[in-house]
């Protein structure tokens, strides 16, 4: 997702590209990508070589090539559309390339980039999204079971601060920078006349470039990349909602659409005895009635559960003072002999 | 009757929609003094035909007869009538223009580039359009100036500092005149951020050539193209002791206010009733002598309530004066016509000659009026009259200063010592 507008966000965008460039690079189809782009930099009128987003100086690499499919473009990158993509909650007529068609067993990169302050990201200079509405969504993912782990890279000043709120498990989290650290971008480009790229990204995207689909690199690796000399801010990760060790962790899980295939050349007979198995199904299993399917998940708690009783308090001041003033207006106005007929 | 003819042409954006434009214009005035500035314009027009990354249209303008072309080229562009210009329509539009440029060069080669900023009635530019000069001219290691002068190279000197204020005070005058000085004065107006730049040609060694001046001017021109918004970054009021120094509003306004705060303080003084508040300076209007011949009569007690004169005395005077301003204003026009037909004098000599005599009818004005003026004299009166001019003063400095700082901080540099030194007395 590339959330910022303008001419001089031009790095955001190729921030961007480079990402989907290597995602695509190592297997993963355009139908499991979706692509954000908050504004044109290839034809926009100040690009003096139109169609092309450079994120090397010197114009080495051209990251928009002619097989860039962007699926949310323009005006259509908001925070709504980016948090209904996220939690599925689309309007029926959404074509599928621009939904998250996943599942429980999905694993799910999210590349996040644009300006970002102490706990939010903002979108096409009009809207932010704060962390607390990320962490809201991925507790949506996952209680509507639409990820397996998930993987939030973030390169924004303070990024640190976006994944601080996540509370859901199987989520890894890397940011650019700390909370109070700007992210820098990397070189200005003096053909273009913009900076091309962000340091972080930079250096991530040249240690993906040695990426391949069978490598075993895991993301203890991706934690070292851009240490503070080379990037002068201090990236982060947070590890701690993940189940598995990231040293087990391959980039490829979430990089790569790699298929755990095992070729073998001798033949595997398959016993014809098979058709016995069902048979052993214990028999004295408890016939449970079927669960309905809202009933899998926390809400059904809370819905059936009874109306809390309410502890009795004695009435605040406001009350006692109100009180007490219409009785003094009373006795006032009538003088205080009535007040033998009250008690 | 003047007339004249403007040529531009618009070299449009090839890929984007002709929603923005910036000027580049070469007045066209007669005698050498801007012979040079359209050859650089064609060149520079040519070179950018070239170009891709353009998004704003570029307008090319030569305009005839300065500041009257000028202005008729931006009342018939933007379809108003604040002159009575009129102007065969505009024949090519290309949106709403964000900067301009007015380039006068009288050489093929140039010693320095002079930056003017002061507009119609002292408007400025946005300080960004002369950062961005200041910062083009660096890197093409262009020398640049401003009114003229250099700043010197020993900083926080003594000299440097009296050359840094001769330059300020430069520019107060300059912008106090009203005078645009140059023609993207009147682009301000319109709410265009503009400058216009001079080449000259001194006796210094080191001359540049116009590739220099191109790629300064190209470079702006790029930059600008790359703007989203309109200039509103910095400031739009300022003074400028040297190129690369400012001094803005929040801080020159204090000064004006300290000027101002003089003639409050003599407000209050005189409100009070002036010296007479405790005892009695000045002798007793009728001083009876003590003349055994007359009876006793007690002297009576000037009190501060003593014959203090109704405002509607005051209003003669003030009507008076109004009256004199308004024939100031509209009578030189009105009687320059009558006068050149009767008398032989040109236009201009007319206008100059009305206004003397007005000044001088009005310099007169207070021996034949006074009379008619507060209680035939008496001193109470004059303190009033002052009381009440040392507030319109005020009053009319400060909404000055506000339109045209430079003219407030000159008029009020001027006038309130005068105005708070004199004491008013009758006539004796």
């Amino acid at each position: 997702v590339c959330t910022s507008r303008f001419w001089f966000n031009y790095r955001h965008v190729a921030n961007t590209l480079s990402v989907y460039r290597s995602v695509k690079r190592l297997g993963i189809p355009d139908s499991h990508i979706v692509l954000m782009l908050a504004d044109d930099m290839a034809c926009n009128p100040r690009n003096p070589k139109p169609a092309t987003v450079f994120s090397h100086k010197n114009m080495e690499l051209n990251v928009y090539g002619d097989d860039v499919e962007v699926d949310y473009r323009s005006y259509e990158v908001t925070v709504e559309n980016f948090l209904r993509v996220l939690t599925g909650r689309i309007p029926p007529s959404t074509p599928r390339s621009k939904r998250l068609l996943s599942d429980d067993r999905s694993n799910i990169l999210i590349y996040m980039t644009g300006h970002g302050g102490n706990g939010f990201l903002k979108f096409q200079d009009s809207e932010e999204i704060t962390n607390v509405e990320l962490a809201d969504a991925f507790e949506q993912m996952w209680q509507k079971r639409r990820y397996n782990e998930l993987l939030f890279i973030i390169d924004t000043c303070q990024g640190a601060s976006m994944y601080e709120r996540f509370y859901s498990p199987n989520i890894m989290a890397l940011a650019s920078s700390q909370v109070g650290e700007d992210s820098l971008s990397h070189q200005p480009d003096l053909g273009i006349g913009v900076h091309l790229m962000d340091r972080y990204t930079f250096y991530v995207l040249e240690f993906l470039e040695e990426i391949h689909p069978a490598s075993q690199t895991n993301m203890n690796d991706l934690f070292q990349v851009c240490p503070k000399s080379l990037c002068v801010s201090t990236p982060g990760h947070r590890t701690d909602l993940f189940q598995r060790d990231p040293q087990n962790v391959l980039i490829t899980d979430f990089f790569g659409s790699v298929r755990k295939v095992e070729i073998t050349t001798e033949t595997i007979s398959l016993d014809s005895d098979l058709g016995g198995f069902e048979s052993k199904l214990p028999k004295e299993e408890l016939a449970t009635e079927p669960l309905k399917y809202a009933e899998q998940l926390p809400v059904a708690q809370i819905i059936h559960q009874k109306p809390k009783q309410k502890d009795w308090h004695p009435p605040g001041g406001f009350i006692l003072g109100l009180w007490a003033l219409i009785i003094m207006v009373f006795f006032k106005t009538y003088g205080i002999k009535h007040m033998k007929h009250i008690f | 009757m003047v007339r004249g003819t403007n040529v531009y042409g618009i070299l449009r954006a090839p890929r984007a929609a002709s929603t923005e434009a910036l000027v580049l214009t070469a007045p066209c005035t007669e005698g050498p003094r801007n012979n040079q500035a359209v050859g650089l314009l064609l060149a520079l027009a040519a070179y950018f035909r070239g170009q891709i990354y353009w998004a704003k249209d570029i307008i090319f303008l030569v305009n005839e007869h300065d500041l009257l072309g000028m202005e008729a080229w931006l009342e018939a562009y933007h379809d108003v009538n604040l002159t009575e210009i009129q102007s065969s329509g505009p024949l090519g539009r290309a949106g709403a223009i964000q900067a301009a440029v007015s380039l006068e060069l009288s050489s093929d080669v140039v010693t320095s580039l002079d930056v003017a900023v002061e507009g119609l009635n002292g408007q400025l530019p946005n300080l960004d359009l002369v950062n961005l000069f200041h910062a083009f001219c660096q890197k093409n290691g262009l020398l640049c100036t401003i009114q003229g002068k250099l700043p010197r190279p020993d900083g926080d000197s003594l000299p440097a500092y009296a050359r840094s204020l001769q330059t300020l005070l430069l520019m107060v005058l300059a912008q106090a005149s009203g005078r645009p000085h140059g023609d993207h004065g009147l682009f301000l107006r319109y709410r265009i951020e503009a400058v216009t730049l001079r080449g000259i040609n001194s006796f210094r060694q080191y001359k540049y050539d116009m590739t220099t001046l191109g790629k300064t001017l190209e470079g702006m021109f790029r930059k600008l193209n790359n703007l989203l918004e309109r200039l509103h970054q910095s400031y739009f009021f300022y003074l400028l002791p040297s190129l690369s120094r400012f001094v803005s509003i929040g801080l020159y306004m204090p000064a004006f206010g300290f000027i101002i705060l003089v003639l409050i303080l003599k407000i209050s003084f005189w409100g009070a009733g002036g010296p007479r508040r405790g005892q009695d300076p000045s002798p007793p209007l009728l001083p009876l002598p003590k003349d055994p011949h007359r009876p006793h009569h007690p002297l009576p007690v000037i009190s501060r309530q003593e014959s203090r004169p109704g405002l509607l005395a005051l209003v003669p005077p003030v009507l008076i004066c109004h009256a004199a301003g308004l024939a100031l204003y509209f009578l030189p026009v009105l009687g320059q016509r009558v006068a050149t037909q009767h008398f032989p004098v040109s236009e201009a000599e007319a206008v100059v000659l009305t206004l003397i005599a007005i000044y001088v009818a009005g310099m007169a004005l207070p021996h034949n009026t006074h009379r008619w003026g507060v209680t035939g004299g008496s001193d109470q009166g004059w303190v009033t009259l002052k009381l009440v001019t040392l507030l319109y003063l005020a009053l009319q400095l400060a909404c000055l200063a506000l339109l045209n700082f430079s003219l407030g901080f000159v008029l009020a540099a001027t006038m309130v010592p005068a105005a708070a030194a004199v004491r008013p007395t009758g006539p004796k």
